[in-house]
């Protein structure tokens, strides 16, 4: 058992590729919990897709000894977060776990949007925060002036800012003495009713669902009766242990301590991150604060290129749910894609990340419809709906008021292109807020803008019209009425659902024209004029036709032509039945797939 | 028009000529060029072919295609006629006829073509531009066509037809129009109208992937439509998609073919239809021969027309007359599908005077696709399927 006073929690928090995972190794080595031998690079990255994209979607967790300049022994808990904003909440919840947190800044690339986010989480939740310059053995680093940009963000002095390198392990060595020295130790009742926060969890295919937990009071004990406050439910604590970084059962977790449990429970939906355990026979009272459900804020259609498909896209869901309790669905049902469903993420990466991985690891070929937001609608009886799919949005008549979800956008610029952005915000409906400058070359600028308008197409055009020196985090605030519109793309007069969306009425026209346009070029000829229309409501706001195909006919069809021409126009035929009907319409899937997938270029 | 369904009860037969001077770029028929040491021992194969077939019925029409056929000496055609004369019989009406080149054409060839029985006569013009020529691999001229049909008519050939082919990416507007008025101006008894097709395997696909112009579909419509307006001013009626002549003087073989009767086949590569079969030779040349010397008819394969298919296929054959076909189960049901509503809606067919047309000719492969996926009607039972044979 370890006294309190020698423990200390602690997250690394870095921007992708700032060296947090680096760091994490380096810190496993010093520490004696992985030999040289045995060290794979960045081993708290499981995960294929997390090495490759160099960010880490599931928190992991490792316990550290310590001996300190001081001739201490320490235990140090190393509390891995995930690095993107989508995944606030999850941040939110392995911070809660600590005390203590390191921010990793790459000495040359400096201070960026989402190492400020994440930073502001660790402030807010009243974390010691240890700043460190990493890679300053690059060419291009620049601590200097990267020290300064820190001290812009969190006060204190330049001076006291480390400067290491996780790759050489420059530095690394004072890191630790500092974590020692400046991150408070653990301060709970080890002898009040137990309280444990649950701060992340996986499925394991043998064990079932294993929860990260900080024991905040009290013992956490094997063999526990546990009662989770925010579900309700029971269960027992059939085993307990601590990551070294391998999984080392031990009898009971004291207060101050992290490490795993697990109970048995299949489904990792029945365990909440954030919630609290309590001992079922002498339960605390209170729960720790800051429980919250995850609440999806992106939503996409998906739907198999191929039909047959569908039952192994539920499957593939199935899977990846029983490691991501924040991924939810619906079926969903189109005219033009068919039979899938409408997912709700948390943010644009963890769609990204969803996606690709129902194509990569489960063989998958995916259509998505555009991104979309949970619209609120006050309906005439006072009431409010939630809209997730654009063709469920009420006609005007049938509601009283729209409102959207608005983020809080942090983006971080060298000065020069403040001018483009503020010109790109304002396009996109968004309110300027704060702008601080993190040194003379770069400046924080503060948005609030429609989280619609970030899904759409923000992203890219903030890139391309920074060059890609502006970086983005946003979380999100409020919701506010706006004036909103369905905008309907129809075909022969027949609505396509796939292409409906939500639009401020501002953009209806441009989003119509840019529609219709795409698909006359990409649906076939008919036997007659297809007319491709936008409208919202019964108004027509943008018009284009397909034309009627002319000729369709072989030249010869003569004796020893009618065997070949038969097979070659039954051929045909067998085509055009995979084609979709809209209407008397016949459209190949790939010219919808096409019309969506386009946005990906742009 | 008269009731082109009277053809069903008559007997056709094609031969195959596959020899040329030179393959042209958008062929791809059986043909060979440069092959013509092969010429004497492929015609005893056909006459061997001929030998090996059962008797069948006295010929109403006999159609040499190719290939060639004027490529090869006429008296070696006439010991095919012959040895079918011999054979089958073939009726003193018949209608006998051979493609040609314009260059070919001796007043000495013509002579001996007449002499050896053909009395119908159908040139390969394709077009009086000599650009256009040049593009589509010809070997002769405009010049040569006038004189090759003049010398066809003085030797006493009283059926003659001309094949233009129309929308070459290199043809003008103005090029088609003289094209077409060359062609009336010869004053022929049949004109066949091809629009210009990229077929797999050709030089011309090889030249259109390799970012050759390829022929644009509106423009072929709007060519064809120019020969829709001329050539009835000059007499001559659409009676096929491709096809127009003096009434009266429609190729029969073809409209054999069209009215889903019977005719035997011989050559490489040849089609028949016989007692409701569908078959054809070995393509290739060598192997065509290989075969019938030893002893062996040559046929690659066959499909067998059963049931409802019988009536598919009378609608498929029949539908690009003008024509068109007498009602019955598959018209029936076609009008009951949602695809034959559109094609009645959008003016596409027609039912008039217990006939099925299809009234805008430039479409009809949709008609027969929408033919070919039919189901038979409610109640439908082979019995009651009209036997045309």
């Amino acid at each position: 058992m370890t006294n309190q006073s020698r423990i200390r929690n602690f997250s690394i928090i870095a921007h992708i590729d700032h060296g947090k995972s680096t760091l994490a190794d380096r810190l496993l080595e010093l520490t004696g919990a992985v030999s040289e031998r045995d060290m794979r690079e960045q081993i708290l990255d499981t995960m294929d897709l997390e090495r490759e994209r160099g960010i880490t979607i599931k928190a992991q967790t490792v316990r550290l000894a310590y001996r300190a300049d001081n001739g201490h022994d320490y235990e140090l808990n190393l509390i891995d977060t995930p690095g993107h904003v989508d995944f606030s909440y999850e941040v939110s919840r392995s911070l809660a776990a600590c005390e203590g947190a390191l921010l990793l800044v790459d000495a040359a690339q400096g201070v960026q949007a989402q190492t400020l986010a994440n930073a502001y989480l660790a402030v807010d939740a009243g974390l010691e925060v240890i700043p460190a310059i990493n890679k300053i053995d690059l060419v291009a680093a620049d601590p200097d002036r990267v020290a300064g940009e820190i001290t812009n963000v969190i006060g204190g002095s330049s001076d006291d800012i480390v400067r290491i390198s996780a790759k050489t392990g420059a530095g690394v060595s004072e890191l630790l003495e500092r974590l020692v020295e400046q991150v408070p130790a653990p301060s709970g009742d080890p002898d009040g009713p137990l309280r444990a926060l649950v701060f992340d969890s996986y499925y394991d295919a043998y064990r079932g669902v294993v929860c990260y937990v900080r024991v905040v009071d009290g013992r956490l004990r094997s063999g526990f009766r546990l009662k989770f406050i925010a579900t309700g439910e029971t269960h027992d604590a059939a085993e307990v242990g601590i990551l070294t970084p391998s999984v080392k059962p031990v009898g009971a977790l004291e207060a101050g301590e992290v490490g795993y449990l697990i109970t048995g429970v299949k489904e990792i939906d029945r365990i909440k991150v954030g919630d609290t355990l309590t001992d079922a026979a002498n339960p605390a009272r209170d729960p720790l604060p800051g429980y919250a459900e995850p609440k999806p804020m992106v939503f996409s259609g998906l739907f198999p290129t191929d039909g047959d498909d569908f039952e192994r896209l539920r499957e593939a869901l199935e899977k990846l749910r029983l490691n991501d309790g924040s991924l939810m669905w619906e079926a969903e049902t189109s005219r033009a894609l068919g039979f899938g469903f409408r997912v709700g993420f948390l943010g644009l990466l963890h769609m990204e990340i969803v996606r690709e991985r129902l194509e990569r690891e489960y063989d998958l070929d995916l259509v998505a419809t555009a991104p979309s937001v949970a619209y609120r609608v006050t309906l005439p009886d006072g009431s409010i709906r939630e809209i997730k799919s654009p063709q469920d949005l009420p006609d005007p008549g049938s509601r009283i008021s729209v409102s959207e979800p608005y983020v809080r956008a942090m983006i971080l610029t060298p000065t020069e292109y403040v001018g483009p952005i503020m010109e790109l915000v304002t396009t996109k409906r968004g309110e300027m807020g704060n702008m601080s400058y993190l040194s003379p070359e770069r400046v924080e600028l503060d948005y609030q803008i429609p989280l619609a308008e970030i899904v759409f197409d923000f992203f890219d055009l903030l890139k391309s019209r920074t060059k890609g020196y502006a970086s983005l985090d946003y979380e999100p605030a409020d919701y506010r009425t706006a004036d909103l519109v369905k905008v309907d793309i129809l075909l022969n007069a027949q609505p396509v659902d796939a292409f409906s969306a939500v639009l401020h009425r501002d953009k209806a026209a441009d989003y119509g024209k840019t529609m219709t346009g795409r698909l006359r070029g990409l649906i076939p000829r008919q036997m007659f004029d297809v007319p491709i229309q936008a409208a919202i409501g019964g108004k027509i706001i943008s018009r284009e036709t397909v034309k009627a195909k002319r000729k369709d006919v072989i030249a010869k069809c003569y004796g020893g032509d009618v065997t070949r021409k038969k097979k070659l126009l039954t051929k045909q035929k067998e085509g055009k039945k995979r084609m979709k009907m809209v209407g008397s319409v016949e459209v190949p899937q790939e010219a919808f797939v096409a019309a969506l997938r386009v946005d990906d270029d742009t | 028009m008269a009731n082109v369904d009277v053809h069903a009860s008559k007997a056709a037969t094609y031969v195959h000529i596959p020899f040329c001077s030179a393959v042209c770029p958008y062929c791809d028929f059986a043909v060979v060029a440069g092959a013509d040491d092969r010429i004497d021992r492929y015609i005893d194969a056909v006459v061997a072919e001929i030998e090996l077939s059962d008797p069948w019925r006295v010929l109403d029409a006999v159609y040499f295609g190719g290939g060639t056929p004027s490529h090869v000496r006429p008296h070696l055609l006439g010991r095919i006629l012959a040895v079918l004369r011999a054979h089958h019989g073939i009726a003193n009406e018949a209608e006998i006829s051979l493609e040609a080149n314009p260059e070919d054409f001796s007043e000495e060839r013509a002579d001996e073509l007449l002499g050896a029985g053909f009395n119908r006569v159908s040139f390969g013009v394709q077009s009086f531009d000599d650009v256009v020529l040049a593009r589509l691999g010809r070997r002769h001229r405009a010049v040569d066509i006038v004189s090759s049909v003049d010398k066809a008519r003085r030797a006493g050939f009283t059926n003659v037809s001309v094949d233009l082919i129309f929308g070459t990416p290199e043809e003008s507007e103005k090029s088609w129009a003289s094209s077409l008025q060359g062609a009336i101006d010869l004053r022929p008894d049949h004109v066949s109208c091809y629009a210009l097709t990229v077929e797999p395997g050709t030089p011309l696909q090889r030249d259109v992937r390799a970012g050759a112009a390829a022929p644009d579909p509106d423009v072929q419509a709007d060519r064809y439509e120019l020969a829709e307006r001329l050539l009835p001013m000059a007499g001559l009626e659409r009676y096929e998609v491709s096809n127009w002549a003096r009434p009266g003087q429609e190729c029969r073989y073809n409209l054999v073919v069209w009215a889903q009767g019977e005719y035997e086949a011989y050559g490489n590569g040849a089609h028949r239809f016989l007692n409701r079969v569908r078959s054809h030779n070995v393509r290739r040349l060598d192997a065509y021969m290989d075969r019938v010397e030893s002893g062996l008819r040559p046929i690659a394969g066959a499909d067998p027309i059963e049931g409802w298919d019988v009536e598919i296929d009378r609608l498929f054959v029949g539908l690009r007359r003008s024509a068109g076909v007498g009602t019955g189960p598959g018209v029936e049901s076609l009008i009951e599908t949602s695809g034959g509503q559109m094609l009645l809606r959008e003016g596409i067919i027609e039912v008039a005077g217990g006939r099925l047309m299809v009234r805008r000719p430039l479409l009809t492969d949709e008609v027969h696709r929408q033919v070919l996926d039919l189901d038979p009607p409610q109640g439908w039972v082979e019995s009651t399927n009209p036997d045309n044979l």
